[in-house]
C-alpha cells in the first residue's frame, strides 16, 4: 500500500485516501455547446496511462482535500504530489 | 486431429513413456503478413483465432502475446462462469457464451473442466433482494435457468454459509444458477490455442506490440519485437492492456485499469460443491478441484498496471469470508495475487469495431470476463470477419458511451463478477 | 517399543520438562523445545504423511518452514484443528494431537496409494486429456477427483481463537536473525536507529547458532559462541525490539510489511483462553534489511522421495539442536562440502555414517580429510540411482558419474541406510524481495538466483544475498549495512574467520540414472508428485516458460510454494531446452511467504466488529419498543414496530393507517445533513441541482434532484435556505457520504472559484418527523412558543425555534403527503423530544411507524425513492419530473447528458403507477413487466420498482417503471410470473390526494 504525501497533512497511509482518476480534464465550461462526442470523450474516454500518470487523489479520512499525484502506474511509484491548479511537474 | 486425447492415448501413450506426445501448439516466428492478427494470447484471443479459423475459413491468422498464453487475467481470475445479468444484451451474450461452455471439452478435445456446481449470488438487504428478485424474473423471461432462494433454500444448498440473522448483514435470501459453474482456466487457453494452431493459426509468444501502423483511416499492421507484421484486420483482446494499444492507434478508449486481486487457501478435502457471490459484503468463494478454496476480492479505485493491490481489499475480503463462513478461520492464505482488469463505466464490454478501418476491440470486460470467453471469441471472430456485429454483440459497440445507450450491469447494481 | 534417537546434550531442548503427544492415536513422548518433527524423529517416527497425487509414504524431510511432506491434521474434530501445519513448525506442547492427512484407512496402508500404481497413465496435464466422455460425465467423474485431492480437513467449527492487528512504525527493520540478522540488529540499534528485529523460529541465531565445531571460528571463537555473545548484547539494547515466532508473510511497496507473530501456538490448549493467538503486524518500516538465509536444495534423482531422506541440513540441525539423530545407519549424498558439516556432527555424537556420496570428483577441503580421518568412505564422483525401502529408506544403489555429468557408468554398488541427508548446495532466500518488486540476477558460479536491484529503501545480506561462506557474510554484512544505515563506527573492526569448508559444488540439476527417464520418479516437487519426466513432458507438448511448466505441472504450487524445487524445475527447464538460466523466466514468489491463518488477516473484525453500526439517538427507544431493524448502508433504522402477536404486513397497514388518519412519528435521523455556508451557496445549489435556487426566500424549503454527470438521477433530498448565505441540504440515508464527497470534488476541482464551505452534520441532529392530521397539535405541544399557524409556518418553510432552552429547527416538509413537521435538534435531546412527542401525541393515537410505513406512505403519493425506483439508467425525464428540470439554467451537473441522442428518445423506461386487475394482489417488487406473453421471446418492458397493499385506499398499488410508459396511461400489461400472469393497469404514479389538499388539511 502507497505512502501517500498529501500535501495538507504530510505522509499517510493509502487507506485514508481516494483515487479520482486521471488529472487535468477539465468539465467544459459550455457543454450545451459541445457535440455528443465532445460530451462523450470529456464523460468517458481516458487515456488510462501505463506509465507516469497525473491523478486526483482525495484526502477523504483526512483533511478531505482533493490534489493530484504524478505516479507511474506500472510501478505505482509516486513521481510527485502537488494542489490542485498547480501545473503537473515535467515528466 | 494430429493427437487425439483421451484415455486410451493416454495408456497408448504410457507404454512409450509419454515420449511421444506432440507439441500442443507450435512456437512459429511470424510470417510477414496475415489475414489477420489478434493482440493478446489469453483466453479471448485464442478464442477469437479459432473461431475465425474455424467458423469463418480465415487461416491465415496469427495471435500474438506479448508474454506466454494465458498469462494475464485467464490465469488469474477465480474462474466462475454464469449468464444470469440483468439486461438482455447482456443476458444474450453471456449465456451464448455458456452454451458454448457446455459443449467446449468435447469441442475441443481438451477438458476444460467445466463444472455447473451452480453460483448462488447472496442478498443482504432488502434493496438487494428486490434487485435479484428483479433479476431473476429478468434471466427466467430471458430464457436462462434461475431461481430466487429464501434464507432456508440458500443454506439448504450451501450448508456452511452462515445464515444466521443475528449477523452484521445477514443473508436474507439469494438467486441460484445451476448451470452456472467453475471451468479450469489455464485449460481454456491451451485447449483453444491447442485447437487454433491445428488449424494453421501461428501462436506468436514473447511478442509484444510496440505500435499499429495505420495508413489515414486504415491499420496496415503492427510493429512488434519481432518486426514489422502486415494485416488489413487487427484485433486487439489485450483486456488490461487495451488503452496502451489503443493510444498507439491514436484512440482512447472509455477504460480504466484497475487492480484486482484474487487468492487461494491451501487444499482441503471438499467442503464447499458450489459458488458463493456476496455483492454487498463482497466476497466471493468457490473450491478448486485441488481442493483449494478460491475467493475473489474487489478491485481498487486507482488505475495500476502493477499486478499488484492493495491489502487492504485482501483484507476487507476476508473479513466478509469469516463473516459468512466463520469455520474458515482456521483455514490459511496459500498465495495470493493480482491482474490487471480494464473496466467501462457501465460495467459492460465492448466487442466493436473503431473508427479505423481495420481495428477491432474486445476489452472492458471488468472483473468478469473468464466467464465470456468462448462467446466473446466467437462473436469477435463475427464481427472481424463480417466487418459487422453479430446481433448479440451488436449493443456491445464504442457508441454507446456517445449516445447514451449503456448496458447498465454495474448501476443495476447487478454483480459484474 | 519404538527406539529412542534422542542424544544427551542438545542446545534447545530442555530435557527435564517431558510432554506427551498423540500422534496417529498413538502417545509419544518429547521435550520442551521440540518441534513435532524432531519429537517424533526421537521416536524413529519417519513416515508421517502421503503424498498429493500418488499417495506415496513421505517422511520428514526438513526442519523449517519450507518442509513439502511432513504436513499433518492438528486436532481433528475439534474447533482448534487446523489442516496442513508443517510438523517442522509446531512446537509440542502437552495434549497435542497430530494425525497424517490425505490418506485412507492410515498412513501406514492408504488405500489412495493405488494410484502409485496407475502412475504411468497419470503424467503430468493428464486429466486435461481424458474424463471428457460421455459429455454429460465430467462432474461424476470430478466427483472422485475432489474426494482423493485436498489434503487436511477444513475445520466444521467457528475458531475459538482471538487475533489482533498492530501497527509498527520503525526506522529499520531487519528479516532474519541469524548471524547477518543479528550483526545488522546491533549495527542499527547501536546508532541510535528504532530497529525491529524478528524471526519465525522461536530462538535468535539462525542456522549459525549449531554450528558449534572446531571448523569454524570467529575471532578465535567457536562460532556458535561468538553469536551467543553477540546475542546476549544485543537482546539488552534499547532501541532494538526483538520479536521470535514472527514470521514476515509479505513484503509489499512502500516498505509496507505483514509479519505474523505467533504468540500461543506453542501453548498447552487450556492456557490459551483469552489470549490472543496471532498478531499480525503491519510494518512501515523507513529501512529495511532482508537477512532472511538461505535454504538447501535437494537433489534430484530416483526415487529420492522416501521417508528418511532429509536435506543434510536438517539431520545436522537435528542432531546439533535437538539432541536427535535421523537414523543409526547414515549416508550422506552431496555435490558440496555442507553434508561433511553434517558427517562430523554425527560423528562427533557416535553415531554411524555410512558412506558420503559426492557428485564432485575432486574434494578438497579440511572437512573432507577430517571426515576420512573417521573411516567414512567418500564416493567421490558418484551418484546415487535408485533407493529402496516403501515407508522407510533401507538402502540405495550408487553408480560412477561421466566426466559431464550427463550419464553414469560402471557398476552398480549397493549401500545399505536408514536415513539419506542430501545437499544441493544453497539457494539464497529471495522469496520476499521478490515479493516486494526486487529483481534477480543468476549467478554462473554456484547456479543461484540473487538480488540485483532494489525497488525500495531495503538490503539484502548474509547468505540470502548470495554470501554463503562465513567470511564473506561477516565482512559483507559489515560493508553493507554501513553503507545502507549510513553509519561509520560499528563494534565490528576485523574478523579473523576460520572455516573448513571450500566452496565448490558440482551442480546438476537432474542426476542420471541407468535407467530411461520415463521409469524413474525423481520428484521435483514433493508435495504435488511432480517429477522430472513431468517437466520434460510438458517442454514436449510446447509448454515453455516456467510459468506454463509450474501450472501445467503442478510444480510449486504446492503448501511449500515449491521452496525446494523450484530452482529444479528451472534447471531442468532450461538444460532441456539448452538455454540460459532465467531466460524462460523465473517463477514469481508470491505474497504469503508461509501460508497466513485468515483469522490472522482479519484480526479483530469479526463478528460484530465486522462493520460498523451506526445508530440513531433514538435507537434505545425503538429497540425498548418492539422495533424491527433494516439495514441501511452502515444505520440501523427502524423497520416496523409489531404489537404483540402482530406480524409484519399487520404492523406496517396499522402503521400506515394511523399516520394519514392521525399522526405518525418516524426516527429520520439517518437522513444525510450537509451544512452549506458562503456567499456563493445559491450558485452552488444551482450546478449541483436540476432545479433553481436562487430565489428561493430565507426560511423555505425546495426539493431538489441531483444528477451524475452523465444525467441519471444520483440522489435527492430537502434544502433548506437558513440565511442568506446559509442552507442545510438533506440527502438520502445510503448517499450521504458519496454526495459530500462529489460536492467537494465539484468545488475543489472544478470551481474552486466559489466561496462555498460543506460540513457533514448527519450526526449531529436527530431527526424527528411526525405526520398526519393531528401532527400540528402535537407538535404545538411540544413547542407551546411556535406559531404553527398556516399562515405563519406553511408548508415548505421552516423556523428557529427553542424546546425549553434548547435550540431546535422545524421544517414543515413532507415525504408522506400529510401535513408533517420535522424537528431537528442536536442528537443528544433527540431522544426526550421524541419521548416528549410520543406523550404528546397520546391523546392523538401517534404512532411510530418504520421505514416499510414510510416508503407505503410516500408510494401511495408516488414520491421516489432513489436507489429502488431509480438505478442509475433514469433520468429525472424518465421519472416523470420534468418540472424539476431547470430550462432556464444554462449548466447544472449532467445536464448536457440529458441531451445525448438515446438520452433523449421518449421511449426510454419511464416511472408510472401500476394497479392490478384485482385489488387484494400485491405485486412482488422486482417482477418483470410485458405487454404480450404470446410472441417469443417475451420482449420486458420494464419492472416493479415498488408495490404495497394500501390501507389508505384499501387496494394494491404498484411504482414501476416501463418503456413509453408515459404514452400508455390505462393500458393493460402483464406481469409474468412463474406460476401466473398479472393483469395490472397503467396508472398515474400518484394514487392518493392528486392535489395535495391533505398537506394542509384541517380537523
Amino acid at each position: 500500500m502507497f505512502l501517500i504525501n498529501c500535501p495538507f497533512c504530510g505522509e499517510r497511509e493509502q487507506s485514508e485516501f481516494k483515487a479520482g482518476g486521471e488529472a487535468h480534464i477539465e468539465r467544459p465550461k459550455q457543454p450545451t455547446e459541445l457535440s455528443d462526442d465532445e460530451w462523450a470523450e470529456f464523460l468517458f474516454m481516458r487515456k488510462n496511462i501505463k506509465g507516469v500518470q497525473f491523478e486526483r487523489w482525495n484526502h477523504a479520512h483526512g483533511c478531505r482535500k482533493w490534489f493530484n499525484i504524478a505516479r507511474d502506474t506500472s510501478n505505482d511509484q509516486i513521481k510527485a504530489v502537488y494542489k490542485m491548479g498547480e501545473k503537473p511537474p515535467v515528466k | 486431429m494430429k493427437n487425439k486425447y483421451s484415455i486410451f492415448s493416454l495408456i497408448k501413450n504410457a507404454f512409450s513413456y509419454h515420449e511421444n506426445w506432440e507439441k500442443a501448439w507450435k512456437d512459429p516466428e511470424p510470417k510477414k503478413e496475415y489475414e489477420a492478427i489478434i493482440v493478446g494470447g489469453g483466453g479471448h484471443g485464442l478464442a477469437t483465432a479459432y473461431y475465425l479459423a474455424k467458423k469463418h475459413n480465415m487461416k491465415n491468422i496469427a495471435v500474438v502475446e506479448k508474454g506466454w498464453i494465458g498469462g494475464g487475467n485467464t490465469g488469474r481470475n477465480t474462474t466462475i462462469i454464469r449468464s444470469n445479468y440483468l439486461w438482455d444484451a447482456s443476458a444474450g451474450l453471456y449465456d451464448h457464451a455458456l452454451k458454448i461452455w457446455e459443449g467446449l471439452s468435447q469441442e475441443l478435445n481438451y477438458n476444460v473442466m467445466f463444472s455447473q456446481r451452480g453460483v448462488i449470488n447472496l442478498a443482504h438487504n432488502l434493496q438487494d433482494v428486490r434487485d435479484l428478485k428483479r433479476r431473476t424474473h429478468a434471466n427466467r423471461l430471458n430464457g436462462i435457468d434461475a431461481v430466487y432462494l429464501n434464507t432456508e433454500g440458500v443454506k439448504k444448498f450451501c450448508p456452511i454459509i452462515n445464515t444466521s440473522q443475528d449477523i452484521r448483514y445477514p443473508v436474507l435470501g439469494g438467486t441460484l444458477q445451476r448451470r452456472a459453474g467453475t471451468a479450469r482456466h489455464d485449460a481454456v487457453a491451451w485447449g483453444y490455442a491447442r485447437g487454433a494452431d491445428e488449424m494453421g493459426v501461428d501462436i506468436i509468444q514473447n511478442c509484444e506490440v510496440k505500435g499499429i501502423k495505420r495508413n489515414g483511416d486504415k491499420v496496415e499492421g503492427i510493429e512488434t519485437n519481432k518486426g514489422f507484421i502486415k494485416a488489413k484486420k487487427i484485433a486487439v483482446a489485450a483486456a488490461g492492456h487495451s488503452s496502451v494499444i489503443a493510444n498507439m492507434a491514436g484512440l482512447k478508449l472509455p477504460l480504466e485499469s484497475k487492480p484486482l486481486q484474487a487468492l487461494v487457501s491451501e487444499p482441503v478435502k471438499p467442503i464447499i460443491d458450489t459458488v458463493v457471490m456476496s455483492n454487498a459484503v463482497h466476497a466471493y468463494v468457490s473450491q478448486s478441484d485441488k481442493g483449494e478454496l478460491v475467493i475473489g476480492a474487489g478491485t481498487d479505485d486507482y488505475i495500476s498496471y502493477s499486478q499488484k493491490g492493495s491489502h487492504d481489499i485482501v483484507e476487507g475480503t476476508l473479513n466478509a469470508i469469516l463473516e459468512l463462513y466463520p469455520i474458515f478461520s482456521r483455514m490459511r492464505m496459500l498465495r495470493q495475487w493480482g491482474g490487471i482488469v480494464d473496466i467501462c463505466p457501465d460495467a459492460s464490454p465492448i466487442i466493436s469495431k473503431t473508427s479505423i478501418k481495420g481495428l477491432y476491440f474486445n476489452c472492458g470486460w471488468g472483473t468478469g470476463g473468464f466467464k465470456a470467453t468462448p462467446g466473446s471469441g466467437d462473436l469477435f471472430a463475427h464481427t472481424i470477419a463480417n466487418d459487422e456485429p453479430h446481433k448479440l454483440n451488436a449493443a456491445f459497440n464504442l457508441n454507446r458511451f456517445v449516445s447514451g445507450d449503456l448496458v447498465d450491469e454495474h448501476g443495476a447494481a447487478a454483480v459484474a463478477h | 517399543m519404538s527406539k529412542n534417537l534422542r542424544f544427551k546434550s542438545s542446545k534447545l531442548v530442555d530435557e527435564t520438562y517431558r510432554i506427551s503427544f498423540k500422534f496417529n492415536n498413538k502417545t509419544y513422548y518429547g521435550y520442551k523445545g521440540d518441534t513435532l518433527a524432531s519429537a517424533l524423529l526421537a521416536n524413529d517416527v519417519h513416515l508421517v504423511g502421503r503424498s498429493f497425487k500418488y499417495h506415496r509414504p513421505r517422511g520428514i524431510m526438513t526442519a523449517g518452514s519450507e518442509e513439502p511432506n511432513a504436513i499433518i491434521q492438528l486436532h481433528d474434530n475439534t474447533s482448534r484443528t487446523e489442516p496442513n501445519v508443517r510438523a517442522t513448525e509446531i512446537e509440542i506442547y502437552e495434549g497435542l494431537v497430530a494425525s497424517s492427512q490425505n490418506c485412507w484407512p492410515s498412513v501406514n496402508f492408504d488405500i489412495g496409494g493405488i494410484n502409485n500404481i496407475l502412475s504411468p497413465i497419470l503424467p503430468a496435464g493428464f486429466y486435461y486429456k481424458t474424463f471428457m466422455w460421455p459429455k454429460s460425465f465430467w462432474e461424476k467423474y470430478e466427483y472422485f477427483i475432489r474426494k482423493s485431492a485436498g489434503l487436511g480437513k477444513s475445520p466444521k467449527e467457528a475458531d475459538p481463537d482471538i487475533y489482533e492487528h498492530k501497527y509498527i512504525h520503525c526506522d529499520v527493520l531487519i528479516i532474519g536473525a541469524g548471524i547477518s540478522g543479528i550483526m545488522a540488529a546491533k549495527m542499527s540499534a547501536k546508532n541510535g536507529l528504532k530497529t525491529l528485529l524478528v524471526d519465525e523460529k522461536s530462538f535468535l541465531g539462525g542456522s549459525t547458532i549449531y554450528d558449534n565445531s572446531e571448523f569454524s571460528k570467529i575471532n578465535n571463537q567457536i562460532t556458535s559462541s561468538w553469536l551467543e555473545k553477540e546475542i546476549n548484547e544485543i537482546s539488552k539494547l534499547e532501541n532494538l525490539e526483538i520479536k521470535t515466532r514472527t514470521s514476515v508473510a509479505a513484503f509489499h511497496g512502500y516498505n509496507f510489511l505483514l509479519a505474523r507473530e505467533n504468540l500461543t501456538d506453542h501453548l498447552p490448549i487450556n492456557q490459551r483462553e483469552n489470549k490472543i493467538r496471532h498478531r499480525l503486524l503491519k510494518i512501515r518500516a523507513k529501512k529495511v534489511i532482508s537477512a532472511t538465509g538461505a535454504m538447501e536444495r535437494p537433489l534430484i534423482f530416483d526415487n529420492n522421495d522416501r521417508p528418511g531422506i532429509l536435506l543434510s541440513s536438517a539431520i545436522k540441525k537435528y542432531i546439533d539442536l535437538y539432541g536427535v539423530a535421523c537414523g543409526e545407519n547414515n549416508i550422506l549424498f552431496t555435490n558440496n562440502d555442507t553434508a561433511y558439516e553434517t558427517a562430523m556432527s554425527l560423528v562427533q555424537r557416535g553415531i554411524k555414517v555410512n558412506a558420503i556420496i559426492d557428485n564432485r570428483e575432486q574434494i578438497d577441503s579440511k572437512l573432507s580429510y577430517e571426515v576420512e580421518k573417521n573411516n567414512i568412505r567418500i564416493f567421490k564422483g558418484y551418484t546415487v540411482v535408485d533407493t529402496y525401502g516403501y515407508k522407510r529408506i533401507n538402502g540405495l544403489t550408487i553408480m560412477e558419474l561421466s566426466k559431464d555429468g550427463q550419464k553414469v557408468i560402471g557398476k552398480k554398488i549397493k549401500l545399505s541406510c536408514d536415513s539419506l541427508g542430501v545437499s544441493g548446495g544453497w539457494t539464497p532466500a529471495v522469496h520476499l524481495f521478490t515479493q516486494s518488486g526486487g529483481k534477480l540476477k543468476f549467478r554462473e558460479d554456484d547456479q543461484v538466483f540473487i538480488p540485483n536491484k532494489y525497488p525500495s529503501d531495503q538490503l539484502s545480506v548474509g547468505s540470502c544475498n548470495g554470501d554463503l561462506g562465513l567470511d564473506e557474510i561477516t565482512i559483507n554484512t559489515v560493508l553493507s549495512v554501513k553503507k545502507f544505515l549510513n553509519i561509520n563506527n560499528t563494534d565490528y573492526k576485523t574478523f579473523e574467520i576460520v572455516t573448513a569448508i571450500n566452496k565448490s559444488k558440482r551442480n546438476i540439476w537432474l542426476l542420471p540414472s541407468n535407467k530411461i527417464l520415463g521409469k524413474t520418479k525423481s520428484f521435483v516437487d514433493y508435495q504435488n508428485d511432480a517429477t522430472a519426466k513431468d517437466i520434460k513432458l510438458a517442454l514436449r507438448e510446447g509448454f515453455r516458460s516456467i510459468e506454463h511448466v509450474k501450472r501445467y505441472t503442478t510444480t510449486g504450487m504446492g503448501t511449500d510454494q515449491g521452496k525446494l524445487g523450484n530452482m529444479h524445475a528451472l534447471g531442468i527447464i532450461s538444460e532441456t531446452a539448452g538455454t540460459k538460466m532465467g531466460e524462460h523466466g523465473t517463477t514469481t514468489f508470491r505474497p504469503p511467504y508461509t501460508p497466513l491463518t485468515f483469522g490472522t488477516i482479519v484480526g479483530r473484525n469479526v463478528g460484530e466488529f465486522f462493520d460498523i453500526i451506526r445508530r440513531t439517538p433514538i435507537h434505545d427507544w425503538h429497540v425498548a419498543n418492539n422495533a424491527k431493524f433494516e439495514n441501511v448502508g452502515q444505520w440501523k433504522r427502524a423497520w416496523y414496530y409489531p404489537n404483540k402477536n402482530e406480524n409484519m404486513h399487520q404492523a406496517v397497514q396499522r402503521e400506515s393507517k394511523a399516520a394519514r388518519d392521525c399522526a405518525g412519528i418516524l426516527d429520520a435521523s439517518t437522513l444525510g445533513k450537509i451544512d452549506i455556508q458562503g456567499t456563493d451557496a445559491s450558485e452552488f445549489l444551482n450546478r449541483v441541482y436540476t432545479n433553481a435556487w436562487s430565489k428561493l426566500a430565507i426560511g423555505k424549503c425546495r426539493y431538489g434532484l441531483m444528477l451524475n454527470e452523465d444525467g441519471m438521477v444520483y440522489d435527492d433530498g430537502v434544502t433548506t435556505r437558513l440565511d442568506e448565505n446559509h442552507y442545510i441540504m438533506t440527502t438520502t440515508t445510503g448517499g450521504a457520504a458519496n454526495v459530500l464527497g462529489k460536492l467537494e470534488d465539484y468545488l475543489q476541482t472544478e470551481w474552486p472559484e466559489l466561496d462555498v464551505y460543506l460540513s457533514s452534520v448527519t450526526d449531529h441532529y436527530a431527526t424527528i418527523s411526525v405526520c398526519g392530521p393531528h401532527s400540528k397539535k402535537i407538535v404545538s405541544k411540544v413547542i407551546p412558543d411556535l406559531d404553527f399557524s398556516d399562515e405563519k409556518f406553511p408548508h415548505m418553510s421552516f423556523k428557529n425555534t427553542k424546546i425549553g432552552q434548547i435550540k431546535c429547527r422545524v421544517m414543515r416538509i413532507s415525504f408522506t403527503g400529510e401535513q408533517s413537521y420535522e424537528i431537528n435538534i442536536q442528537s443528544n435531546y433527540g431522544k426526550s423530544v421524541w419521548e416528549k412527542c410520543m406523550e404528546a401525541g397520546k391523546d392523538f393515537n401517534i404512532t411510530p411507524y418504520g421505514t416499510e410505513t414510510m416508503h407505503l406512505l410516500r408510494a401511495e403519493k408516488g414520491f421516489i425513492i432513489v436507489g429502488q425506483d431509480t438505478d442509475a439508467t433514469m433520468t429525472p425525464i424518465d421519472l416523470q419530473m420534468n418540472w424539476i428540470v431547470s430550462k432556464k439554467k444554462y449548466d447544472f451537473i449532467g445536464k448536457r447528458s440529458l441531451y445525448r441522442s438515446d438520452t433523449i428518445k421518449d421511449n426510454r423506461k419511464q416511472l408510472v403507477g401500476l394497479l392490478t386487475e384485482n385489488p387484494e394482489e400485491v405485486l412482488e417488487e422486482g417482477a418483470q413487466i410485458v405487454a404480450d406473453i404470446k410472441k417469443l421471446p417475451i420482449e420486458m418492458l420494464g419492472h416493479v420498482t415498488s408495490s404495497y397493499y394500501s390501507p389508505n385506499l384499501n387496494k394494491s398499488i404498484a411504482l414501476g417503471v416501463v418503456k413509453g410508459g408515459k404514452k400508455m396511461l390505462g393500458q393493460k400489461l402483464i406481469i409474468p410470473m412463474e406460476n401466473k400472469n398479472i393483469n395490472v393497469t397503467v396508472a398515474d404514479p400518484v394514487f392518493l390526494d392528486k392535489k395535495g389538499e391533505r398537506l394542509n388539511a384541517k380537523l
